[in-house]
């Protein structure tokens, strides 16, 4: 599904600020992997790379997905190959009301396949029943994307987005930060409702209690730039014990 | 539920907008020209060319010498050069005053005589002259809806449709050279009643030189029964439009009025000066909507319309209101102010604007509230949008005087800026003349942010959907206020006069 291989990325204003210093993984269709790491390791560059916002350069190494070059694409084009970014912090739009915003992306994204578009009611129809799972009401629907929306609904609406859009590929970015236990366990349960052994997930968090919800398949540790290790649940829990120091120390002799 | 199936319809005028955008690949749609026989008063500008156009359109004396004062007052001002805009001279000699279709020597008695290469262009703008029903487009409403136009072709209107129906309910909408001839005595009584000749350069000229627009007189206790229309479209070269448009709402009654100008591509500069008037009396209450599409010059700058116009409506009795809503997409030149007197006690102001420059197009617009009854209230919401190298400027006045008691104003100015070559300004003029009265101004200045953009791109938008969405976000209070119709055409205007506005 998805293939990083060696991936180097620096700040596209500032090229001695080198964030991904080669980073290879490769995701198989159905798995959900997390990377962990501490703060300025590079997990959001990670996701920024792959999606393909501005402000950073690929020096070297490639990124695919189901063959396909991503770093090639334009983040539309991205998007409209299967890959879904739930941000760490969603952005606002005033004015444009949450389902607008949710039927044309569904749309443009259908256009772009060559698939037909949704028509409003058939689009109303599904969009009711996601909403319902995810516990997002019809108030929710007509506000403004993320405008005045609590830290929880936020996360929630991205789900409801990735639910809606139907990607292949999923990467969550600290999806956890600003939730409560309840909050968090809405959210994975609307991720986990998700998985199947055509999509795949790329979980990125600080914390390992994301991944009681959410049991990863693989788990890696980024440190600065690169991929230290890489295990099983286990590995989390490790985390959780005695910190990144450690695996560093390891890392880095 | 009942709050998700009222977002159904305006779910689907958003989607209506992306629709449109993606299917219009050119910038401005409507630069063809229609290459039809006309007739030309001889260029220029004289007391000579004055009357000719009075004697085109039979008029009685008095409006002769009417235009002819007015015609004086102008030779003796100066073109205002307070606005935020840098105007090349001028030359009104070299335009030409009058311009009517060939075909149109003789007046057609109704729309089926017409030359059907007229009705054609009004057909390719996708102006309905038939008397059909316009459905509303919107998926969910099923009823039609009828909305009467009035078609105005260079310096003639071609005919308005919906008449006898109008008729049967009492109320008047045909072009103002018909209504002088079958109605002089509401035309004598109310023109220049609310613009006088001289109250400006442009509104004098106009008053000199106008050779045609729209008349609508609401008889006492009368709602209109459908949405009135006049469409503007300049075709001939160097041909100045002067329309007059005369509004008239009689106590009690209501009356909703939609205004659409086109022009096509040219690379020499038109001008186009404009008056409307509204008289708006007990009780009554009158919707203009604008949406003013003239050629806007091409992206080096080259060409375009020059707007000048003076918009104002007269709340001349106790508890009359009025509400201005314009989207000002096109013109090289917009020098425009919709402005309220609110005379009577606990009237009602309205403006809603939505002004986009992009490329090289410099828009200085903004009202007037006037405010000199008792209560009176007003409200204004401008949204300015720049982009390339344009720039845009709201210019606003609120005055209350020392009669306007507990009288209130809220001002809302917002501008976005698209790029960093243009600009947005804001120049707001309060006056306070009475202890008791409030007013209120916000105004904001914000980029498009890229952030914003990244995410709709993320989720699979193109840019130029994603400006789209945005901009429309931003002009959302504005938009809601136009009829269901316009809103669509609006919305798709905003996001075409953006193209190529990013990246």
């Amino acid at each position: 599904m998805l293939e990083i291989k060696n991936l180097h990325a620096e700040l596209e204003e500032d090229s001695e600020v080198k964030i991904l210093k080669g980073v290879s993984l490769s995701i198989k269709p159905g798995e959900v992997h997390a990377i962990m790491g501490p703060n300025g390791s590079g997990k959001s560059t990670l996701s920024y790379v792959l999606s393909g916002r501005d402000g950073y350069e690929v020096t070297e190494g490639s990124a695919t997905l189901d063959g396909a070059d991503l770093l090639e694409m334009d983040p539309e084009e991205r998007a409209a190959a299967g890959l879904f970014l739930a941000f760490q912090y969603p952005v606002e739009i005033p004015g444009v009301g949450n389902m607008t915003f949710l039927r044309t992306a569904v749309n443009a994204q259908r256009k772009a396949r060559g698939e037909e578009e949704l028509s409003a009611g058939d689009f109303l129809k599904v969009i009711r029943a996601k909403a319902k799972d995810l516990q997002i009401d019809a108030d929710m629907l007509k506000r403004p994307v993320n405008v005045g929306f609590s830290g929880g609904e936020k996360k929630r609406n991205e789900i409801l987005q990735m639910a809606m859009l139907e990607p292949k590929m999923c990467i969550l970015d600290e999806t956890d930060s600003g939730l409560d236990v309840d909050a968090m366990k809405l959210v994975s349960d609307g991720v986990n409702a998700l998985r199947d052994a055509g999509r795949s997930f790329l979980v990125i968090t600080h914390y390992q209690r994301l991944l009681d919800h959410i049991v990863p398949d693989v788990v890696h540790i980024l440190s600065e730039g690169r991929i230290i290790k890489t295990g099983g649940p286990e590995l989390a829990l490790e985390v959780e014990r005695n910190g990144y120091a450690d695996l560093m120390a390891e890392a880095n002799p | 539920m009942a709050a998700l199936d009222e977002m159904k319809m305006r779910d689907g005028v958003d989607r209506e907008t992306v629709e449109t955008v993606q299917s219009m690949a050119g910038t401005y749609k409507h630069g063809w020209e229609t290459d039809i026989e006309m007739d030309f008063a001889p260029k220029g500008l004289n007391e000579d060319i004055v009357k000719l156009i009075s004697s085109k359109n039979n008029e009685p004396e008095w409006l002769l010498e009417w235009r002819l004062q007015a015609y004086r007052r102008w030779l003796t001002m100066e073109s205002p050069d307070w606005a935020m805009l840098d105007i090349a001279e001028i030359d009104y000699q070299e335009q030409y005053y009058y311009a009517k279709p060939k075909s149109m020597a003789e007046k057609p008695k109704s729309l089926d005589d017409v030359d059907p290469k007229l009705l054609e262009t009004y057909e390719k703008l996708g102006i309905p002259l038939k008397e059909q029903m316009l459905l509303a487009g919107v998926e969910g409403a099923e009823e039609g809806r009828k909305v009467a136009v009035d078609a105005v072709f260079d310096s003639v209107s071609l005919g308005t449709t919906f008449q006898k129906e109008l008729a049967a309910a009492g109320v008047i909408f045909c072009s103002i050279s018909e209504a002088v001839e079958k109605h002089p005595e509401l035309v004598k009584r109310y023109l220049g009643s609310v613009v006088p000749q001289n109250d400006n350069y442009f509104a004098a000229l106009n008053s000199a030189v106008f050779s045609d627009g729209s008349f609508v007189y609401i008889p006492a206790g009368v709602r209109c029964p459908m949405e009135l229309s006049t469409y503007f479209r300049i075709n001939a070269e160097n041909t100045g439009q002067f329309e007059r448009t005369l509004i008239i709402a009689e106590k009690g009654s209501y009356v909703s009025y939609l205004e659409g100008c086109t022009a096509p591509k040219r690379d020499t500069s038109q001008l186009h000066a404009a008056v409307v008037e509204i008289v708006v009396l007990e009780d009554a209450e009158v919707k203009y909507s604008t949406v003013q599409n003239w050629f806007p010059g091409d992206e080096n700058g080259k060409g375009g319309i020059y707007n000048f116009v003076t918009k104002r409506a007269d709340c001349r009795e106790d508890r009359a209101k009025v509400s201005w809503t314009q989207v000002e997409t096109g013109s090289a030149i917009t020098w425009k102010y919709p402005s309220c007197i609110l005379r009577g006690d606990d009237t009602q102001g309205e403006f809603y604007s939505i002004a986009i420059a992009n490329n090289w197009q410099q828009a200085d617009t903004g009202t007037k509230m006037v405010h000199l009854g008792k209560n009176s209230r007003s409200r204004i919401v401008s949204k300015g949008i720049s982009a390339g190298q344009a720039q845009n400027t709201y210019r606003g006045l609120v005055s209350m005087h020392p009669k306007a008691t507990n009288s209130r104003n809220y001002t809302q100015c917002d501008s976005l800026l698209i790029g960093d070559k243009c600009g947005a300004h804001t120049v707001p003029y309060i006056e306070v003349r009475n202890a008791s009265s409030r007013v209120e101004h916000e105004a904001t200045t914000s980029k498009v942010d890229d952030d914003q953009l990244f995410y709709c791109r993320s989720r699979g938008m193109d840019e130029e959907e994603a400006v789209a969405l945005v901009v429309n976000g931003f002009c959302k209070e504005v938009l809601q206020e136009l009829p269901m119709e316009f809103a669509m055409e609006a919305q798709a205007l905003v996001a075409i006069s953006l193209e190529g506005s990013v990246g």
